[in-house]
């Protein structure tokens, strides 16, 4: 059994589309349609055989009220690693990105969160070499 | 005054305090990360937010809402009623 999947809760899938391949960069792999959505399959330009971020619909009223309380108390849904936070925050404020918490030193780690439009924060994390 | 007093007399709020102090407007999320990093708190999630509840009854912080994501802000009015009754330098007669 592989880990294969990423999956993020998005309140529209063209808008998510949008936002997670301008503003983050990452690429399109699969866009099936299933019913009134859509089976949407990202993957990263430096990973393309990876890990795939599925967006999916957040229509489910626990998946929503889950998303509300997180988002509440600033937390997360799930993190992407990159080399350099501070240079991505920059870039990523540049384009219009919402930060709800800048680069921030902890431990041996450097994190911001931001907000992904479609209803989640979505933390960059870079784990800095001693 | 009592509750002011009860409030900074817990050591996990004079720490929120002081993350506060040093950079203003977080959410829960990172006050967490910065306590448990920095001060080694080991507090749950739901005791720094009870922790953030006695601070704002005590008018030390202040919650704002910014899209659907809480911030909280440091509010040192208070604590002038401190200096004020016993001030740091003796008033001359």
């Amino acid at each position: 059994m592989r880990i294969n999947l990423c999956s993020v809760p998005v309140d529209d899938q063209e808008k998510a589309l949008q936002f997670y391949t301008e503003k983050l960069g990452f690429k399109k792999k699969t866009d099936i349609p299933v019913g009134k959505h859509r089976w949407l399959t990202l993957v990263s330009p430096e990973d393309a055989e990876g890990t795939e971020l599925v967006l999916e619909p957040d229509e489910h009223a626990a998946v929503q009220t889950f998303k509300t309380a997180l988002v509440e108390d600033g937390i997360p849904f799930t993190s992407f690693a990159v080399d350099d936070v501070r240079a991505e925050h920059k870039r990523l404020e540049a384009l219009g990105v919402r930060f709800t918490q800048p680069p921030v030193e902890l431990g041996t780690w450097i994190a911001a969160v931001f907000d992904d439009t479609c209803g989640n924060l979505i933390q960059i994390a870079q784990e800095v070499s001693s | 005054m009592d509750e002011l007093y009860r409030a900074i007399a817990d050591p996990t709020r004079r720490a929120i305090l002081d993350e506060l102090v040093h950079r203003d407007g977080q959410s829960l999320f990172e006050l967490c990360g910065r306590l448990i990093m920095k001060h080694d708190i080991s507090s749950t999630r739901q005791a720094i937010s009870q922790h953030l509840e006695v601070l704002e009854a005590a008018g030390l912080v202040r919650a704002t809402r910014e899209g659907r994501c809480k911030f909280h802000w440091y509010n040192g009015e208070p604590l002038r009623a401190i200096t004020k009754r016993w001030p740091a330098k003796k008033r001359s007669r």
